[in-house]
């Protein structure tokens, strides 16, 4: 609103929201900051709060323990690898969608989406027996592909969303000045549309890093991803809460970064273009 | 040389045919202007010169070479459009040298070009701005400075004044007539102002619902207006149209006659009737009357400021040998 | 622009995209349907061929089966509440002049990008556990005996987690949608007269009915599927298994696919009623 208001309301309406704003951001403060105290005071009564000794025990403990970097390096190989293959899939589909609409280019759209309601819970035993088949249990490609099915619909939508903000009239531009197919995608619809394809690009890496069914029932060692890594701490080894800190907090610390660059596009992505 | 020649050319979107056979030649070094009302298809008439819809069904031959299966970029012909449509992530430069670079043109050749088009253009100044950074009407010369560089067979124009304000829009039309003069390479130019096209063109197609109601030059146009439609829509204010007995008076369905060709008489004249609204242009005034027992109001043009007022009577005697005559299909009658 | 050539190309470009997904969703939901016709166990003698509408009967008829969908909906539908009234009271409050605004956007959202199995086992040990959770200190603390969430409290502490990473969502979206609101509708309400809480009633809630509905049916979609949460908890136990993880455990642990995908051809359909009326308002939006 573009009304003038008076200091001690906005002093108001700034106390209340950031003490709302932290309460619900507590747990992940209090993961952070547990995970460098020892375990000692991690579980002292009554409870710590920043007065204890910071050490980064638990992390290099974590890292030995648990071979953290090759789970590391899973989520990175199939939230990035589904990624990139579901971009090269998506972005002819999503140009000819937004720039050649058929009639039936609405239904093959929403077909798309609804193939994303599908419960995997329903599919679970057919893909697991599918994977057994092909040898894709417990491998990095096989769940590159879950991943990028999986999502392949939310990027050929927020694509399409994006490519259609761009004028059809530069494109002709393009091809009168004598740019060929190609040519037109490379050097005027790509850059054009590149925050488009960062935005979309870190939406889909989040999704897939986060996704914790097909992840946590298609591997097993080779290719378990830090889903999976977190999991394996629900055991009784899981009481051990500062450790459990660390590797939580090396887990969402990637994702928690590149979330807060991606949140303006987020709700895009999120309601399939429906809110803006 | 940018001679191009449309021959039974048809375009259909699915079941509805938009343009129905049509023969075109447009001459070399012409300015041609599509004018019609909106919908007519001057614009996709356009877009299928261009290359950027199939036709249907005919030929298109640019300089004498069938053209009709060439993609746009084969056909050597450069566009304006409306939006101007200018690279946005790209400078001034770098937009007007986009058409050379394609064509794989030597770096030298690219510079020298551009910098001529853009002092042509008076565009020196902006050459590392972005288009986003420019003005309407300095958009406008880039998009202009764009298609002049790759000295096209033919420049295509799709309403590239509509998004300018009335007086920018003055100053632009100036300025392509003139580089019409400059250039004398074939321009087909698309607008739905009948100002527009009276003022720049040499030769003038209108449209109608993708049919070519006449060709020809703008004063044959205003003269003799092949139809009632070219009558209504050539000339501003427009021509009065009028039925019933009076037309019969002259063996015709319809007569028409241009406000400019009505005099207005201190008394007696053909027609009589009180004044509606009056418009003063202080050059001009414009009546338009009522209550003139022809069935419609009619437009009178009075040269300079005659001082009649709402509800006055006023006298008129139109120009006989300025009154045209249409048949019941709207013909005209020689 | 459309011309033969650009169609033909458009179709071949179209062609991975549309196959992959075709493919992705015919061959499983076929051979779902297969198994769930069929006696398969995988352990104990393989398939052992056809029974008709068996495995669906058994799925509805078992014990299980009740209990499963009562959890369900009592997931679905609290959640949604919290979420959706929490969300709207959040995005009025963000939406507000304030100062350090784009800090506390961020603050709020965080849950969000926190993944299903580290919120859950976070919330599971260092706030519920009985002992040293840091509800245990503070119900200590008021001089209240501890309570042993994860079995004692088991749906509520579910709940809790599950809020609080849909909450985010939520009011990110409603926040979203209250931006768009036109602030002159409301500066003619209040020249109206309207006091505060009838221009809440009679301007913002009707502008966020359509952001609202979306919310709840894509938070319902996933929220149906919720399954790490109660993977690394409960595991099921204590009254919290659901539709899906009923299915699951019928399926991996008692390896019964024809049971299984009886209950998979269930939820299949379930999650398609409301994907169709989240199509209706996707679809419409397409229109314009």
């Amino acid at each position: 609103m573009a009304r003038a208001i008076t200091p001690r309301r906005k002093l108001m309406n700034t106390g209340f929201a950031w003490a709302v704003g932290l309460l619900i951001f507590f747990p992940i403060l209090w993961t952070i900051l547990t995970s460098f105290k020892t375990e000692a005071q991690a579980i002292a009564s009554p409870p710590i709060f920043l007065n204890f000794d910071w050490t980064m025990e638990n992390y290099s403990i974590v890292m030995e323990r648990s071979n953290y970097a090759r789970f590391l390096w899973n989520s990175v190989i199939i939230a990035g690898g589904s990624t990139i293959l579901g971009l090269i899939i998506a972005v002819p589909a999503a140009w000819s969608m937004a720039f050649v609409p058929s009639k039936r280019t609405k239904d093959i759209l929403l077909w798309m989406l609804s193939t994303k309601m599908l419960p995997a819970v329903g599919v679970l035993y057919p893909i697991y027996l599918l994977f057994i088949q092909l040898g894709l249990l417990d491998s990095r490609a096989g769940l590159v592909i879950v991943m990028m099915l999986i999502n392949l619909p939310i990027i050929v939508w927020m694509l399409y969303t994006y490519f259609r903000e761009i004028p059809v009239e530069i494109l002709e531009a393009a091809r009168m000045d004598g740019a060929t197919l190609r040519e037109e995608v490379l050097y005027i619809l790509t850059p054009m549309a590149i925050p488009g394809i960062a935005s979309t690009m870190l939406l889909n890496f989040i999704l897939a890093w986060n996704e914790a069914f097909w992840t946590l029932n298609l591997t097993a060692v080779n290719a378990a991803p830090l889903t999976a890594f977190i999991a394996s701490y629900s055991s009784p080894e899981g009481l051990f809460f500062a450790k459990l800190s660390a590797a939580s907090t090396m887990a969402i610390a990637p994702i928690l970064i590149l979330g807060w660059f991606s949140q303006k596009q987020l709700v895009r992505g999120l309601t399939f273009g429906a809110v803006k | 040389m940018g001679q191009i020649q449309l021959n039974q050319v048809t375009k259909s979107f699915g079941d509805v045919e938009v343009i129905p056979p049509l023969d075109l030649t447009i001459h070399d070094g012409e300015f041609t202007v599509f004018v019609g009302p909106s919908g007519c298809g001057k614009s996709t008439l356009l877009r299928l010169i261009a290359g950027l819809e199939d036709i249907t069904t005919g030929h298109i031959e640019i300089d004498g070479k069938d053209a009709t299966a060439l993609v746009p970029a084969k056909r050597g012909l450069a566009m304006v459009f409306q939006s101007y449509a200018l690279y946005p992530h790209m400078s001034v430069r770098k937009n007007i040298a986009f058409p050379l670079r394609m064509a794989k043109m030597p770096q030298s050749e690219i510079d020298a070009r551009v910098e001529n088009a853009a002092s042509v253009l008076n565009l020196k100044d902006y050459l590392d701005r972005r288009p986003g950074q420019l003005s309407g009407g300095q958009r406008q010369r880039v998009a202009i400075g764009r298609a002049i560089v790759r000295e096209p067979a033919a420049f295509l124009f799709d309403e590239p004044l509509s998004n300018l304000d009335a007086a920018l829009r003055v100053g632009m039309r100036m300025e392509i007539s003139e580089l019409h003069k400059k250039l004398e390479t074939t321009m087909i130019y698309v607008t739905h102002d009948q100002v527009e096209a009276m003022t720049m063109a040499d030769k003038i197609v209108v449209l109608q619902a993708g049919v070519i109601e006449q060709v020809g030059s703008p004063l044959e146009l205003y003269r003799s207006p092949r139809n009632t439609f070219v009558a209504g829509f050539i000339g501003s204010p427009k021509m009065n149209l009028i039925t019933g007995p009076e037309a019969a008076k002259h063996d015709a369905d319809t007569i028409g006659i241009r406000p400019e060709h009505i005099d207005v008489v201190e008394s007696g004249g053909t027609w009589e009737g009180t004044v509606g609204v009056a418009e003063h242009l202080g050059s001009d005034t414009f009546f338009h009357i009522h209550n003139t027992g022809l069935g419609e109001t009619i437009t009178v043009r009075a040269i300079g400021d005659v001082s009649l007022k709402h509800g006055d009577t006023i006298h008129l005697t139109p120009r006989a040998d300025e009154i045209h005559r249409f048949d019941a299909q709207g013909l005209r009658i020689a | 622009m459309a011309t033969k050539a650009s169609r033909s190309a458009a179709r071949l470009m179209m062609a991975p995209a549309v196959i992959l997904l075709l493919g992705w969703m015919l061959v499983p939901l076929i051979m779902t349907l297969w198994f769930s016709f069929r006696t398969y166990l995988p352990l104990r003698g393989g398939d052992q061929g056809w029974t008709g509408f068996d495995n669906y009967v058994r799925f509805v008829t078992s014990s299980a089966f009740w209990p499963a969908v009562l959890t369900t909906l009592t997931i679905v539908l609290s959640v949604l509440i919290i979420t959706v009234a929490l969300g709207v009271l959040l995005a009025l409050l963000l939406d507000k002049p304030m100062w350090g605004q784009g800090i506390v956007r961020i603050l709020v959202i965080a849950p969000f990008f926190v993944m299903p199995t580290v919120s859950a086992l976070v919330w599971k040990n260092m706030f519920m556990d009985p002992v040293n959770g840091l509800f245990a200190h503070l119900w200590r603390f008021f001089g209240a005996e501890p309570v042993s969430w994860l079995s004692d409290a088991a749906m509520p502490a579910i709940i809790m987690i599950v809020s609080w990473q849909w909450l985010p969502f939520a009011t990110l979206i409603l926040l979203t949608a209250i931006q768009s609101l036109d602030s002159e509708q409301l500066e003619a309400a209040e020249m109206d007269g309207a006091p505060t809480l009838k221009r809440f009633y009679h301007i913002i809630l009707p502008h966020l009915s359509r952001a609202i509905t979306i919310v709840i049916l894509i938070q319902t979609i996933f929220l149906l599927a919720v399954f790490a949460e109660i993977f690394v908890t409960t595991g099921g136990a204590f009254g919290t298994r659901t539709l899906s993880y009923l299915i699951f455990q019928r399926v991996l642990e008692s390896q019964n696919i024809g049971l299984g995908s009886a209950g998979g051809v269930y939820a299949i359909i379930l999650a398609n009623i409301v994907a169709i009326f989240l199509m209706r308002i996707v679809g419409k939006n397409l229109d314009n």
